[in-house]
């Protein structure tokens, strides 16, 4: 039973990064209908951005909250910024084009992206300061809970419950929803279609970069390729929830974290080696897009005419 | 109020309009009738922005307008009820209308409009918390007709307000464009339904395969025998 509740929770913890990763390749599909696959790469820069406030404000010697928490929304907003410019110089320019230009571009983003952090942060992996004083609180048995594991669910809980919030409580939020749903109709409101989409990037690649520095506390080893295998499994996440649906992401990203946590810890029991591990999230995607293609969340809203 | 002067425009080779000049004054309710991909849809898009005229420009108020991004256009008091209603069907009836006035800051002058496009449709009151694709096809005409309303339009646009629906409903939404002209708003009115546009506005032009070919006051119209051939099936 503790190791179960071991499993549970350990997996949870990565599946809270996967889905804050997740979100951002839903909200960016539902507004676009574009997968954006430099998103991964964000949540790599998102890392080092944090990885250098760090260092550069002193808060790498000497773990502190206030220091976690500047790390944090430094490397959010510096995110922001490159998802905004990503968007602005990458994307707006091919958008009125097919979508598979649109595609193709976002994969030679994301390669751009991977590249120029290999020339410019060199390959070899950084060790990531720990920003708080991690301890480990025994729940029973042998079942525990690290400090880490509670600061990444409770960052993950506030960071989702501020999108919801900002998504379904706010007026640009309205306005987002108003867009992926018909972009031409929302021109007609008034809205500035560009400003919405640029304003959803920063959001996504936000969220990105805060799961970049909650990986980076869990497993403090960061280098330029570390987007590719994350940033694929939040993908498969987002189309396991249903992608375009918001709580879809939260609840893929969940389940790709804990399935593929327990392949590992109980694999071996009906013979799959725990070095299957990252191959669950891609299993889990066939096996979406055979039998559930809308994922479990997603369905078609019905427009009468 | 509103010109057009010489408007082409084109899906690539395809011209949809070709040299489309018209005026709508200040008070008037304009209809444009015609068959099915005669252009009209094409005509409202152009001066609403979502398409770029090829040749020719649009004034409104006497500043030209062609070119500009949608959104400013509502801005200056332009406002549409698109082709297909183009309800937000993932938003509730009153969220849609929220985002009709997406420009407006005063939450006051809102609520007014809001009550007003309430009274003008009782039946949106009753469903103001459902999903806009919930609603029947009449309902979503009524709310796209208050929504585009919200943004307090000197010039209204209506895309075939009547298409696809029972002749009860036709009747309220035809109610409510003379209700909308009464209170001073300018309207330009797109119609496949040649008969009540041509009773329910001063003046008409006809569009066939993207040019004029017909315009006048609409009585006359509707009293000439080309028109009563081919539009009014008399």
């Amino acid at each position: 039973m503790d190791t179960f509740v071991q499993q549970l929770i350990n997996g949870l913890t990565v599946g809270s990064i996967y889905a804050l990763i997740a979100l951002g390749y839903t909200m960016v599909y539902g507004i676009l209908r574009l997968i954006n696959f430099a998103h991964g790469d964000i949540y790599m820069l998102g890392a080092y951005a944090g990885y250098f406030i760090a260092r550069w404000l002193g808060f790498a010697g000497e773990p502190s909250v206030a220091g976690l928490a500047v790390v944090l929304v430094g490397s959010m907003l510096a995110a922001a910024l490159l998802g905004m410019a990503i968007e602005r110089f990458a994307y707006r320019p091919v958008r009125k084009y097919a979508r598979m230009t649109t595609l193709i571009t976002a994969i030679g983003m994301s390669l751009l992206l991977e590249n120029l952090s290999v020339v410019i942060f060199e390959g070899t992996p950084r060790a990531f300061p720990e920003l708080l004083h991690n301890s480990t609180y025994r729940l029973f048995g042998n079942a525990a809970i690290s400090k880490t594991q509670l600061l990444i669910f409770g960052v993950s809980i506030i960071l989702m419950l501020l999108l919801q919030w900002i998504v379904y409580r706010t007026k640009v939020g309205t306005a987002m929803r108003a867009v992926s749903f018909n972009l031409n109709s929302a021109k007609l409101m008034g809205i500035n279609t560009d400003a919405i989409i640029v304003f959803t990037f920063a959001l996504g690649s936000a969220l990105a970069a805060a799961g970049g520095v909650l990986t980076a506390q869990y497993n403090p080893t960061i280098y330029p390729l570390m987007g590719i295998i994350t940033g694929l499994k939040a993908f498969v996440a987002a189309v396991l929830g249903g992608i375009g649906n918001i709580p879809g992401a939260v609840l893929g990203g969940l389940l790709i974290g804990a399935a593929e946590t327990f392949v590992v810890g109980y694999g071996q029991l009906v013979g799959i080696p725990s070095t299957y591990r990252d191959a669950v999230a891609f299993a889990i995607l066939i096996l979406v897009l055979l039998f559930r293609p809308a994922g479990l969340l997603g369905t078609t809203v019905q427009e009468k005419v | 109020m509103l010109t057009l002067e010489n408007i082409s425009v084109g899906y690539g080779a395809i011209r949809a309009l070709k040299g489309v000049s018209m005026r709508v004054e200040q008070g008037e309710v304009v209809t444009l009738i015609g068959a099915n991909g005669a252009g009209k849809t094409t005509t409202l898009r152009t001066i609403t922005g979502l398409l770029e005229p090829t040749e020719g420009r649009i004034l409104f108020e006497g500043q030209e307008i062609s070119g500009k991004p949608t959104h400013q256009l509502v801005a200056r008091g332009i406002s549409m009820s698109p082709e297909g209603r183009g309800v937000f069907a993932n938003l509730t009836v009153r969220e849609n209308l929220h985002m009709g006035a997406y420009l407006k800051k005063n939450k006051a002058e809102i609520a007014q409009d809001l009550e007003r496009g309430f009274r003008m449709f009782p039946r949106l009151k009753e469903r103001e918390s459902q999903k806009a694709g919930t609603l029947s096809g009449g309902e979503q005409q009524m709310l796209a007709m208050a929504r585009a309303l919200m943004s307090r339009p000197r010039l209204l646009l209506l895309d075939e307000p009547s298409l696809g629906l029972a002749p009860l409903v036709v009747h309220t939404i035809f109610e409510a464009i003379d209700e909308i002209r009464g209170e001073g708003t300018t309207i330009l009115l797109v119609e496949q339904n040649a008969h009540a546009a041509l009773k329910h506005s001063d003046r008409a032009y006809v569009l066939e395969t993207g040019r004029i070919v017909m315009e006048g006051p609409s009585k006359e119209l509707a009293a000439d025998p080309r028109i009563k051939e081919a539009y009014l099936g008399e």
